[in-house]
């Protein structure tokens, strides 16, 4: 397994309740699980639990097997990228430089980069389909390309662990599907990939399986089919919806709305 | 991007200092200087050995740390507007500094001590304020605690100017305003070890700063502790600036536009900027140095009113280049 996770249970200071309390998640090599949920369930605090920014009050996680506490900042970021949803650019870089920033944790202090890194730099751009952007100044590109170049320099992290925190978050119909695109492309590739999404239906077409958090719990995980059911979604977004099914059998929902009767 | 960046900075330096040692109320021709440099009992040799030299040596130090501790704390505080100045530590150092030129002990050994105390407090107190909900030293905060710790100095400042005698008002004023007329190679030697290892330090950690400037959730995520890094180039510049100010007074400017410059000229990237902006922060300290003492000789301007008399026409001209 590449990331484990079990009873999960975090509180923020002055809360009245844990924002997350007993929630478990593995996530294996090559898997895509994405973290579903309504606003304030706890799905950005379940990544910072597992990314080890948050003080836990109970629960373990352990990466590639390791418990995460004993691992250096710069020893995770040698295995784990991520996606944040929001980043400041208060000097902005090229975007062959933004990817670079990828290869620090890979780097001692001072050293030149290496014939090696350049190579990886190289990839990422290439895997994420930027590279045409390279040498464009990081403040001239849309949100769409922005996204896909922080990517990029995920990638270029090397990592076995990739994860995104809302990398569609008000983009276009597509960019937002080249993003889900290139995030299953990558899961193919071997990457344990978390994806933390309000797509719903996006979600349910890519992901391997689902996390749906509500109230700071795991109200359900599995397949998408066994997660998006009906009355489960109804009962955690607080809101009535219909289910449909793509050919391909991914489930699709419908909101209703007040008074309708979902068809059939 | 202007290729020869490193030529370029080094051609400039070198061209500052020998200007630095030419320059001032006896003005020398370069082989006059380069006669006083090679042989001791040269006729102009005490001039340019004795008192330009460790004023040059001196300017070339402060200016190039000024810049750099502007260009981590730009970083450090997520804000373009960051300044050496900025966490409260001149504010700090010209209390004690006018406070002791008022009660009239203002010598050559005790301004310089008492200044460097002051901003040693201060540091001490915005690093304190920040210290809110345990160890975070969040970026904003820390700002905040210097704009505070600054006006309130800032006030007890002006109430001690205001009651002080004019004669005393004219000394504290110069002071403020930054000059390098008390360099000596004592004052050199003093500054020079409180420098030394700050830069060695805020160098080796350049990359770090990088990051620093994504915000902390995206610096952490690519394999730094923000918090750590943030303490330590907190110290560093402070130890940097306080050295600076003890020794100089406030020379403004510097800490703020040359990192600007160099970025504009060759990008951000902190490992080449800081090194850079050492050398250009020199130059043009050294310069500014040599412009003040020789316009209206033998009255010496204080330097910071060069600095910022050259430099904002300067550093205006670049900005409008660079932006179309």
């Amino acid at each position: 397994m590449i990331l484990e996770a079990n009873g999960l249970e975090v509180r923020y200071p002055a809360a009245q309740r844990s924002a997350l309390k007993g929630v478990g998640l593995t996530l294996g090599a090559g898997e895509l699980v994405a973290v579903v949920g309504p606003n304030g369930s706890g799905k950005t605090t379940l990544l910072r639990a597992l990314l080890g920014t948050l003080p836990l009050v109970a629960g373990e996680v352990r990466l590639l097997g390791r418990p995460l506490g004993s691992w250096r900042r710069r020893e995770i970021g040698q295995q784990v990228g991520v996606v944040t949803q929001r980043e400041e650019s208060l000097f902005p870089l090229r975007v062959e430089e933004t990817v670079t920033l990828g290869r620090y944790a890979h780097l001692r202090p001072l050293a030149r980069l290496r014939e090696s890194d350049r190579a990886v730099v190289a990839e990422a751009l290439r895997r994420a389909d930027v590279a045409e952007l390279a040498e464009r100044r990081t403040d001239t590109l849309s949100g769409g390309e922005w996204q896909r170049v922080r990517v990029a320099r995920a990638l270029a992290q090397e990592p076995r662990l990739l994860v995104l925190d809302e990398p569609t978050a008000s983009l276009d119909i597509r960019h937002e599907m080249e993003v889900f695109e290139l995030v299953r492309r990558l899961a193919e590739q071997g990457i344990a990939t978390l994806l933390v999404t309000h797509h719903l239906n996006l979600a349910a077409r890519y992901a391997d399986r689902l996390l749906l958090l509500h109230q700071g719990t795991c109200a359900v995980v599995g397949p998408p089919a066994t997660v998006l059911r009906s009355e489960v979604v109804a009962r955690v977004f607080e809101w009535p919806v219909a289910v449909t099914a793509l050919s391909d059998g991914a489930p699709q929902i419908v909101p209703l709305k007040p008074g309708e009767k979902p068809e059939g | 991007m202007i290729r020869g960046r490193w030529p370029g900075l080094l051609a400039l330096s070198l061209a500052a200092c020998l200007a630095g040692l030419a320059l001032g109320a006896v003005r020398l021709p370069p082989s006059a200087v380069w006669a006083a440099l090679a042989d001791p009992s040269a006729p102009v040799a005490t001039i340019v050995r004795e008192i330009r030299l460790p004023r040059v040596l001196l300017g070339f130090l402060v200016g190039g740390s000024l810049a750099v501790s502007g260009a981590v704390l730009q970083a450090l505080i997520h804000n373009p507007l960051g300044d050496p100045y900025l966490l409260g530590i001149s504010g700090g150092a010209a209390l004690a500094a006018v406070l002791v030129i008022a009660v009239g002990v203002g010598g050559a050994w005790t301004l310089p001590l008492a200044a460097f105390a002051g901003a040693l407090l201060a540091l001490g107190l915005v690093y304190r304020l920040s210290l809110v909900q345990g160890r975070r030293l969040d970026a904003h905060i820390l700002v905040l605690a210097g704009v505070v710790v600054s006006a309130f100095t800032g006030a007890l400042v002006a109430a001690i100017l205001t009651v002080s005698p004019a004669g005393r008002l004219r000394n504290a004023f110069q002071w403020m305003l930054g000059g390098l007329g008390a360099a000596s190679w004592e004052s050199l030697a003093v500054v020079a070890a409180y420098s030394v290892v700050p830069l060695v330090l805020l160098g080796w950690q350049s990359r770090g700063f990088d990051l620093l400037a994504l915000g902390d959730d995206a610096a952490r995520h690519l394999g730094i502790e923000p918090e750590r890094l943030r303490r330590m180039a907190y110290i560093a510049t402070g130890c940097l600036t306080a050295a600076a100010v003890a020794s100089c007074g406030i020379i403004g400017f510097v800490g703020l536009v040359v990192p600007h410059a160099i970025r504009l000229l060759w990008g951000p990237l902190h490992r080449a900027l800081l090194p850079s902006a050492f050398l250009l922060g020199g130059a043009f300290l050294v310069l500014a140095d040599a412009l003040a003492r020789s316009v209206a000789a033998p009255v010496e301007l204080p330097v910071g009113i060069v600095t910022a008399l050259v430099g904002v026409p300067l550093f205006a001209s670049l900005l409008r280049r660079s932006i179309r």
